[in-house]
C-alpha cells in the first residue's frame, strides 16, 4: 500500500467543522432577525402607522378600539396567512428540488398551479360564489399532482423524468383550455379570476389561516421529518436503493407533502410564484445542501420572503397582488443568485 | 454461504440478459465476475444486490429469498457500490459516509447515535479519508471520491460488498490502492467481495474465484489458476492470450482478437 496522497492545502478539520456550524448559526440569526424585523414592521406600517406602543396596548386588547381592530382583524391575520403560505411554498419547493435532483423544480412544477387555475377559472365561470374558490384550488391541484404521478408509473418505478416531463405536459394541457375559458368568458368574470391566479394576500383573515394554517403545519412537520429521505435521493437511483431506499414510497411521501403544502398555500393565496423556485436556492448558498438543514431553513425563508414581499405590496401607494411583487423580485434575485453560484463554484 | 442465486435470470424491459445463473458467494471470499462487454456481468450484479428484480430464479441471502426481505434487512446485510456514482453537490464527505447508517436509522431519526458515528469514523479511517471529512465530495479527486463511496460502503456494515467496475475510472496507482484496500478489508474483516472487474489481470491477482460470463451465462467458475489457461480466456473474451508467469503470480498477456465463433466456443 502506497501512502496516501495529503493535499497541502488540506484545512484542519476542526476550522471546516466550525465554518459550518458558524454558517448554521448565521442563517439562523439573519432569518429569525429578519422574520422579527418584517413581522414588526407589517404590524406597525399601512394605511394607518401605529407606534409600537399602540401596538402592544392593542394586543393586549386595552388601547384604541379601532387601532385593536385594525391589529387583530386586518394586520395580524395577513401577517399570518403570509408567513404560513410563504413557508408552505419554501418547503414545498426545497423538498420538489431535492427529490427530483433538479434546480428548476418549483412547488407548481407537477401540474399544481395549471390544475388549480384551471379549477378557479371553470369555479369562477360558472358563477358559484367565491368561497368556493379555495377549496376548487385545493382539489385542482391535489388531483392533477394524482395524474401526474399516475402518468410517471411505469411498472414498479417511478422515473424522475416521467414527473418532471408529466407535469410540463398536464401544465401546457389545462393551461390552454383555461386561456380559452378566460377568453370566452364575460369581464367582471376574468377580473375575479385573474386577481386569483396573480396571488394576492388581500383581505386574507382568520378564515382562511385557522382552516388551512394547521394542516400546513402538520405538512411542513411531516415534510422535515423527511430530510434523510431526500438526502439519500440524491445519491443516485442505485445508491438510493442499495441503501433500503423504496424509490416508489419515497418519492410518492415527498410528493405527497410537497404537493399538501403547495395546494394549502395555492387555496390561501392563488398562485405566487417565484418564492419556491428562488428560496431553496438561496438557503443552499447559506447552509450548504445537506436537506436536513435545507428544510428547515426553507420553511423559514419562505415565510421571511413572502411576509416581505407582502409588505412591499401593501405599503405602497397603491396595493399591488402579492404574486406581482414576488414574480417583479423573483426574477432578477435568481439571475443574481445564478451569477454568485457560478462565480463562487458552491 | 451469504448469497446464492438459483436459476437466476433478468434483464431490462422482457429481454432477459441473465440467463440460468447458478452461482453461490461463500463467506470471507473474494470472486470477479469477468466477460466480455454486454456479457451480463453488471446485470448479474444488479440482481444479487436487489436493484433489478429477477424475470425467473432467485436470489437466496442468509437463507431467505431477496424478494420476500424489506430493502433495509438486504441493505443491513448487503452494500452495492454502483459503477458511476451522482455526486450530492455540497456535501461533505462525512456527511455522504453518514448516509451509509441509513438502513440502520430509523427513517425520521436525524442523527446518528453512538454506534453509528463510530461507524462512519472506522469506515474513514479504513479507506484513510479522515482528513477530508469536511471537505465537499465534489472538491476530491477521482481516486478520493471512489474511497469516499467505499466508505459509505462500509458504513453500511454489510458482509457482503458488491463493487461494479470500481477502478475503471482510476488510473493505476488509485486502482492499486483501492484493491490493495479491499483485500486488507476481505482479509482482516471477513468481508465477502464480489467485483465486476475489466483487468483480468487485477482480478487474478486479487479474487479468490473468478466467475467468467458469456452471452448472459455463467460459462465458468474456479480458482484463477484453474481459469487462466489461454484456452479458457479465448473462449470467454475472444482473444489469442499467452499466460506469463510474472513476480505478481500467473498474469495473461493478450495477443490479438479473433473471430467469434457461434457455439460459444471460439477456436483457438
Amino acid at each position: 500500500m502506497t501512502s496516501t496522497v495529503r493535499s497541502p492545502s488540506t484545512p484542519p478539520p476542526s476550522t471546516q467543522k466550525r465554518t459550518t456550524k458558524q454558517r448554521i448559526a448565521f442563517a439562523t440569526a439573519l432569518l429569525l432577525v429578519g422574520l422579527g424585523l418584517i413581522v414588526f414592521l407589517s404590524l406597525t406600517q399601512g394605511s394607518v402607522p401605529l407606534t409600537s406602543g399602540e401596538i402592544v396596548n392593542a394586543l393586549l386588547r386595552r388601547g384604541n378600539p379601532i387601532h385593536e381592530t385594525i391589529l387583530w382583524d386586518l394586520r395580524l391575520p395577513r401577517v399570518l396567512a403570509a408567513l404560513v403560505v410563504g413557508a408552505a411554498l419554501g418547503l414545498s419547493g426545497a423538498l420538489l428540488q431535492g427529490m427530483l435532483r433538479n434546480g428548476l423544480a418549483s412547488p407548481f412544477l407537477l401540474g399544481i398551479s395549471a390544475g388549480a387555475g384551471l379549477v378557479v377559472v371553470l369555479v369562477v365561470g360558472v358563477g358559484l360564489l367565491q368561497i368556493w374558490v379555495p377549496l376548487g384550488a385545493w382539489l385542482g391541484a391535489v388531483l392533477t399532482t394524482l395524474m401526474v404521478y399516475l402518468l410517471a408509473r411505469r411498472g414498479t418505478t417511478i422515473s424522475v423524468e416521467r414527473l418532471v416531463l408529466g407535469g410540463v405536459a398536464f401544465s401546457s394541457f389545462f393551461g390552454a383550455i383555461q386561456s380559452l375559458l378566460l377568453l370566452m368568458s364575460p369581464d367582471g368574470q376574468i377580473q375575479a379570476a385573474l386577481n386569483w391566479l396573480i396571488g394576492s394576500l388581500n383581505g386574507r383573515g382568520w378564515n382562511e389561516v385557522t382552516v388551512v394554517g394547521p394542516g400546513i403545519l402538520l405538512a411542513a412537520i411531516a415534510g422535515c421529518l423527511m430530510a434523510r429521505q431526500v438526502n439519500l435521493l440524491s445519491l443516485g437511483d442505485d445508491l438510493a436503493t442499495g441503501l433500503g431506499t423504496s424509490l416508489v414510497r419515497s418519492r410518492c411521501l415527498i410528493g405527497a407533502v410537497a404537493t399538501l403544502l403547495a395546494a394549502s398555500a395555492v387555496s390561501i393565496a392563488g398562485l405566487i410564484g417565484f418564492v419556491g423556485l428562488i428560496v431553496p436556492h438561496g438557503v443552499r448558498l447559506l447552509v450548504g445542501t445537506d436537506y436536513r438543514l435545507v428544510l428547515p431553513f426553507s420553511t423559514l425563508a419562505g415565510a421571511l420572503v413572502l411576509s416581505a414581499a407582502d409588505l412591499v405590496a401593501r405599503v405602497g401607494p397603491v396595493e399591488l397582488p402579492v404574486g406581482v411583487v414576488t414574480a417583479v423580485m423573483g426574477a432578477p434575485v435568481f439571475i443574481g443568485l445564478l451569477y454568485r453560484r457560478r462565480a463562487g463554484g458552491a | 454461504m451469504p448469497v446464492e442465486a438459483c436459476q437466476l435470470a433478468g434483464g431490462y424491459g422482457d429481454r432477459p440478459i441473465v440467463e440460468a445463473v447458478n452461482l453461490s458467494i461463500q463467506t470471507g471470499e473474494w470472486l470477479s465476475l469477468l466477460g466480455a462487454n454486454g456479457s451480463g456481468k453488471s446485470t448479474l450484479l444488479r440482481l444479487l444486490s436487489r436493484i433489478l428484480k429477477p424475470q425467473g430464479g432467485s436470489v437466496i441471502l442468509d437463507g431467505q429469498d431477496i424478494q420476500t426481505q424489506s430493502p433495509t434487512t438486504i441493505a443491513r446485510k448487503l452494500a452495492l457500490l454502483p459503477q458511476q456514482q451522482t455526486l450530492p453537490e455540497g456535501l461533505t464527505v462525512y456527511q455522504l459516509v453518514s448516509l451509509g447508517r441509513s438502513p440502520h436509522q430509523p427513517w425520521w431519526k436525524w442523527d446518528l447515535d453512538e454506534d453509528g458515528r463510530r461507524k462512519v469514523n472506522e469506515a474513514l479511517e479504513w479507506t484513510e479519508i479522515s482528513h477530508y471529512r469536511d471537505r465537499p465530495v465534489t472538491d476530491l479527486s477521482g481516486g478520493e471520491r471512489q474511497r469516499a463511496f467505499l466508505a459509505l460502503a462500509l458504513a453500511q456494515d454489510p458482509k457482503i460488498l458488491l463493487l461494479d467496475e470500481p477502478t475503471t475510472f482510476l488510473d493505476l496507482h488509485y486502482q492499486l490502492q483501492l484493491l490493495e484496500l479491499l483485500h486488507r478489508l476481505n482479509r482482516q474483516q471477513k468481508l465477502s467481495i464480489v467485483t465486476v472487474l475489466h483487468d483480468i489481470n487485477l482480478a487474478v491477482r486479487y479474487s479468490d474465484r473468478l466467475a467468467l460470463m458469456r452471452q448472459g451465462r455463467l460459462w465458468g467458475v474456479g480458482t484463477p489458476n484453474e481459469m487462466l489457461t489461454p484456452e479458457t480466456i479465448g473462449a470467454v473474451f475472444e482473444i489469442e492470450t499467452q499466460i506469463l508467469n510474472t513476480p505478481v503470480g500467473p498474469q495473461i498477456c493478450p495477443l490479438s482478437a479473433i473471430a467469434p465463433a457461434d457455439n460459444g466456443q471460439a477456436k483457438v
